[in-house]
């Protein structure tokens, strides 16, 4: 103790208490505060929808109100069904952190398996769209021909012809579909989140969606054989190459070839 | 004469004297290896758009073996397997070809592309080069005609171009020309239906752009490329106001060998930038595009950068339609449409003849202006530049929304407001830059450069040194040339009569011109201002570079100022 | 002075101040001997070492642009594209970015490497010689001016045509109909208008079926917020009719789609009556701006929103026009129920779809 008094006039010593106050705060706080993870704990005995109900409650609730009938801050969750909450929580825009503003992908805090257990606590309020299976969410023996055709016709007009998203009115945005997993473009399809129209199963069929996510898929993986994909948005970008890169490269070159010659010492002085 | 500083090989020598014995070609070719070409970077932006065009020439040609310009549907089989199956036309499909299963077939194209591109930006940039100088000045208002139809016509050639791969982006710009088309006031249906031969698309207008596009606008181009070159060859190029440069002659290196050799290294470099560019920068990707179909749209969907002007013209304007006795008159296309490029290419085709007008400058001008000594012209040109960009960057507001997260109809009302308020404040802007940089311009000459050394006075006051300009240095600022101050309106002269010129309406308004061309900031020494240089037509002296005297036009020479 | 005459050589850097004037304009002939005998030596460039080092690096170059440019035709050579780049499975787009890549390299070192030489070559090789040539008179002489008119002005009193009245009006009247030949050769480009801008193919009891999946659609396959593209069965494959009859097909939870029937003229051209169950409505996917598709559909605000020039419909209100460019509402088309139950055409649009045009009243 004497040792550390001994030295509070040292030149480190201001940091060394502000380092060790974080460390004691933060160690108070993760011990009492317990996360969303502890609600882990008590699982194994609970059925999947209870578990569900509970991280509802604690997560969910205050915006949606206790049993999901929707408040004046968030919409009513009676009927959105379990692949409404499969996309919203596993693109990490629901919890929102914001209300009123457009949600952004993010990181979730969320385990699929949560997620899974809060996605069938809403579908037992009300049905709605289930969270497509591994198989019909498979993008093997799809026809990205047609897919291209329907996402051109449906898709395109507000993610880009690539998917690399685009603007829509009062601020909002289409995502760019580069992070996208197969069931979240499927589920977003079928349950039309926030300003997207809901591509129901009875306009897209269930085919259709697989041979749309393959033709996503295979876009976004493929390479750019003519070099750098400039963003994949068209031709803004490459009128700003040519004027910057094209021009202003020449430019640079212009100068060099105009400019004026250095005469060397020794030589012939050409005055 | 002396012996020839390099014996010429006796082959070379007795091929030439067989095609001089039939072409009298010894003057003629001595004439052309003597020619002196100015050496200024501007100086090299036009021949940027020359090379760029002999390139597009050369992979153009090469891309006509193998494009199919046909929109016969065919399902496509071919390599690009993400495709395989859907319907799409011979042209789409013999672009595919290209870019996929013909070795440097998508170089190529890029090249095309990116040459196209680069044609046009070098246009641009040659075209404000030579505003902001001056150099459309008599005697070369001919040739900066010339110049703004080879900028419309790569404007059409290039909206041709990129559609015939009939493509989702290119045929959305399809749809948009058609419909605008469309909505001339009487003769828009029948211009539309008879370009596409019948209702949109049809199967007409693909083949009908591709010879458009190899065939008429390039022989168009080609000849008006020739005219131009030929022109500037006669007239022999402008000179910028340097020291040893007059109106009279011409300075710098020969044509043969420096300009070959220049020349042809300015080829290798433009034609490299092109490839770098096609290596490195994906262009028009239409296998990510998709064929053309009606119904589909993506979200940014521009035309190449140089329509851009248009696509914003159509994006700013508010809703307005005009409906009487069963006609329709769509001002929200036409206005867009024939507006914002009609004030821009008219004013540009005038402005030689208004400068006139205004300033009664009639004299030949071979010495460029310093932007700075024209500030009503600068001022101008600063201000088309913004009445420019500000719809250039309509054209882009949904992109410019989703990456700058502004809101997509706040930037339509920003560009609303903007294209009044900005131009007109450029002008007045860059009007006060150029007479406040005249007016340092006048200090130096009147107190010389500063030297960087600071020297404290007894009383201990510090002052910077400074030293006299050297001739090269004072003959750049003399360069000025003030316009003639012309008679105001309704003056009358020494006889009691007013200028024909200076009467009624007309009159006034020329009034008002020339009193804001000649405002200047006044040269010490009662150099170029007020007297100004009479309008000396036809045989005359020309004012020399740094004739401080006035109207005598003198040459001026070491040691006699 | 003529352009052929021997210019004046100034041997200076452009910008220096050059020699006085006086001598050059007053050489002797032992001046203008050395003078010459000096040129012929400046013919070289001025520091020998330096030009030497200069040489070397432009041979450097010019080596590697060799290099570059065998490499250019190697690569063509070894470097397959297409199906025969590609066993089964493949892809050939990565085939074609590795070609491009390796053409494109190669050519652009050469390019540029020749481009590096020669402008070293020209800087550093070679002497700073600079001559001026003098401008010409681009006026001509009055003596030629004036030679000019007369000669002119007896050619034309030779072709009798100014004392001849007759003979002129003749001749710009045979001219007439010849000059406007090529105008009326255009006629037979495409066909007149007509009234075939005004309709579009959909007729009563023909089907909407989805694009791409040709599915007819029944009023239970929608929800609340859906949105789709449809077409009239059967044209898929008529890119002309698909131009003018693409629709988009959008379904509200009851209560919010709500306009009173509008006119035009007589002829009314929105009606609650032409909706299915005032829950799915049917509009034009053409914009009445210039013909672009107008497919943005935004399920929270209901507008629907061209990408092109941004014009916004309200689409629970007949598609009203409230942002952008375009001057009218959407035409709706009137929906029907066929015997099957499937979504149909009650009959085709009651006014002309797409962009204004002239004769649309």
């Amino acid at each position: 103790m004497s040792s550390i008094i001994a030295r509070r006039r040292h030149p480190a010593a201001g940091y060394a208490a502000v380092a060790g106050g974080l460390v004691v705060v933060g160690v108070l706080y993760s011990t009492l505060s317990g996360g969303g993870a502890s609600a882990a704990a008590p699982a194994q005995a609970q059925t999947q929808i209870a578990q569900g109900k509970s991280l509802f409650e604690d997560s969910c609730s205050s915006c949606h109100g206790l049993d999901a009938q929707g408040t004046s801050q968030a919409p009513s969750l009676v009927g959105a069904g379990a692949a409404a909450v499969y996309f919203q929580m596993s693109t990490g825009r629901m919890p929102a952190k914001e209300l009123g503003a457009e949600n952004d992908r993010k990181p979730t805090d969320f385990t699929t398996q949560q997620i899974y257990a809060i996605a069938a606590y809403v579908a037992s309020l009300g049905g709605g769209p289930a969270i497509p299976s591994a198989a019909q969410v498979s993008t093997a023996g799809a026809d990205t021909a047609l897919g291209d055709e329907l996402f051109s016709t449906n898709c395109a007009q507000c993610h880009g012809f690539a998917g690399a998203g685009g603007a829509l009115t009062y601020g909002k945005t289409a995502p760019a579909l580069d992070a996208s997993t197969p069931t979240q473009i499927y589920t977003a399809m079928l349950t039309g989140p926030e300003a997207m129209p809901v591509f129901g199963d009875g306009t897209v069929t269930p085919a259709q969606k697989r041979d749309i996510i393959a033709y996503i898929i295979d876009t976004r993986n493929e390479p750019n054989p003519g070099g750098l994909s400039l963003g994949r948005t068209g031709t803004v970008t490459e009128g700003l190459v040519a004027w910057l890169g094209g021009l202003g490269f020449l430019v640079l070159i212009a100068m060099w070839l105009t400019a004026k010659r250095r005469h060397r010492p020794g030589s012939e002085s050409q005055k | 004469m002396s012996e020839d500083a390099v014996k010429i090989p006796q082959a070379l020598g007795g091929v030439g004297g067989w095609f001089d014995d039939r072409f009298h070609g010894a003057r003629g070719l001595r004439v052309l290896m003597r020619k002196v070409f100015p050496d200024h970077w501007s100086f090299m932006l036009g021949e940027i758009a020359l090379w760029s065009f002999v390139i597009l020439l050369l992979t153009g040609t090469y891309l006509a073996m193998f494009f199919v310009p046909s929109t016969n549907q065919v399902i496509y089989h071919g390599s690009y397997v993400k495709l395989d199956g859907i319907r799409m036309s011979e042209a789409y499909q013999s672009t595919l070809n290209i870019s996929f299963d013909i070795r440097g077939g998508l170089l190529i194209r890029q090249i095309h592309h990116w040459a196209a591109d680069l044609f046009m930006v070098a246009i641009m940039a040659h075209m404000l080069r030579v505003f902001f100088t001056g150099a459309y000045r008599k005697p070369r208002e001919v040739n900066w005609l010339i110049g703004i139809v080879l900028f419309t016509l790569g404007m059409l050639e290039g909206l041709f171009g990129y559609s015939l791969p009939d493509d989702q982006l290119s045929g959305a710009g399809l749809r948009i020309f058609e419909g605008v088309l469309q909505g001339i006031p009487i003769v828009g249906t029948y211009l539309a239906f008879f370009l596409f031969g019948g209702a949109f698309p049809g199967n007409s207008i693909v083949p009908r752009m591709y010879i458009i596009h190899v065939l008429l606008i390039p022989g168009l181009i080609l000849a008006l490329i020739t005219a131009h070159l030929f022109i500037m060859f006669h007239q022999k190029h402008t000179q910028m106001p340097q020291y040893g440069n007059t109106e009279r002659n011409v300075a710098g290196q020969p044509f043969w060998p420096y300009f070959m050799l220049k020349g042809q290294a300015w080829f290798f470099f433009i034609f490299g930038c092109l490839v770098v560019l096609s290596t490195f920068a994906q262009i028009n990707p239409i296998w990510l595009y998709g064929p053309y179909t009606p119904l589909a749209i993506s979200s940014a969907s521009q035309p190449d950068w140089y329509m851009g002007i248009l696509e914003g013209s159509l994006r700013i304007m508010p809703s307005w339609e005009i409906n009487f006795l069963g006609h329709t008159l769509t001002m929200s296309v036409l206005i867009p449409f024939v507006l914002p490029l009609g004030i821009i290419f008219t004013g540009a085709a005038l402005w030689p003849f208004f400068e006139q007008w205004a300033t009664g400058d009639k004299r030949e001008h071979h010495i460029n202006d310093r932007p700075r000594n024209a500030p009503v012209r600068t001022g101008t040109g600063v201000a088309a530049i913004c009445f420019y960009g500000v719809l250039w960057a309509e054209g882009a507001n949904d992109v410019l929304a989703d990456k700058l997260d502004v809101p997509l109809y706040t930037i339509t009302w920003i560009a609303r407001i903007a294209i009044f308020v900005v131009p007109i404040g450029a002008y007045f802007v860059t009007k006060r830059i150029c007479l406040g940089l005249q007016k340092h311009d006048s200090s130096m000459l009147t107190h010389g450069v500063e030297i960087g050394i600071i020297r404290q006075l007894p009383d201990g006051a510090f002052v910077e040194e400074e030293r006299p300009l050297t001739e090269v240095e004072r003959a750049k600022i003399d360069s000025k040339k003030v316009p003639l101050a012309l008679p105001g309106p309704g003056e009358p002269d020494e006889n009691g009569v007013p200028a024909p010129g200076s009467r009624g309406v007309m009159g006034w308004a020329r009034g008002v011109a020339n009193r804001a061309f000649t405002e200047t900031v006044a040269v010490p020494d009662g150099h170029g201002n007020g007297h100004g240089h009479e309008a000396i037509e036809g045989e005359g002296e020309h004012a020399a570079v740094g004739a401080g005297d006035s109207g005598e036009g003198g040459e001026h020479g070491a040691g006699d100022h | 002075m003529s352009e052929l005459e021997e210019p004046a050589r100034r041997h200076r850097k452009v910008g220096t101040p050059s020699p006085t004037p006086s001598a050059v304009d007053t050489q002797t002939e032992e001046e203008a001997s050395s003078v010459e005998a000096a040129e012929r030596q400046s013919l070289d460039p001025p520091d020998k070492k330096h030009a030497q080092n200069a040489e070397r690096l432009v041979a450097a170059l010019f080596l590697l642009a060799f290099v570059a440019g065998c490499g250019f035709i190697a690569a063509y050579v070894g470097l397959e594209v297409g199906s025969s780049a590609t066993p089964a499975g493949a892809n050939v787009v990565d085939a074609v970015f590795r070609s491009n890549l390796a053409l494109g390299l190669s050519l652009a070192v050469a390019l540029l490497a020749l481009g590096t030489g020669s402008m070293i070559w020209v800087r550093h090789l070679t002497p700073d010689i600079e001559i001026e040539e003098e401008r010409h008179e681009l006026r001509s002489s009055p003596a030629d001016r004036a030679a000019f008119q007369h000669e002119f002005a007896e050619g034309a009193a030779i072709t009798q045509v100014t004392k001849r009245p007759l003979l002129r009006r003749t001749l710009l009247i045979a001219g007439a109909p010849l000059a406007l030949a090529p105008l009326v050769l255009l006629r037979d480009l495409g066909p007149l208008p007509g009234t075939s801008l005004r309709h579009t193919v959909w007729r009563k009891g023909l089907r909407a079926v989805t694009l791409g999946g040709l599915n007819p659609l029944r009023p239970g396959d929608f929800q609340p917020g859906s949105m789709i593209t449809v077409i009239p069965e059967g044209f898929q494959d008529n890119d002309d009719a698909l131009a003018k009859a693409g629709v988009i097909l959008i379904k509200f939870e009851p209560g919010q789609l709500n306009f009173p029937d509008r006119y035009q003229g007589s002829t009314l051209v929105a009606s609650m009556n032409w909706t299915i169950d005032n829950t799915i409505v049917a509009y034009s996917k053409i914009c009445t701006h210039v013909g672009c598709p107008v497919a943005l559909y935004e399920e929270t605000t209901h507008h629907i929103l061209c990408p092109c020039h941004q014009s916004t419909f309200d689409a629970t209100n007949g598609a009203w026009v409230i942002f952008g460019p375009a001057a009218r509402p959407l035409p709706q088309l009137p929906l029907m129920l066929d015997s099957d139950g499937y979504l149909a055409a009650a009959s085709d649009f009651t006014q002309p779809v797409g962009p204004s045009f002239w004769e649309r009243g």
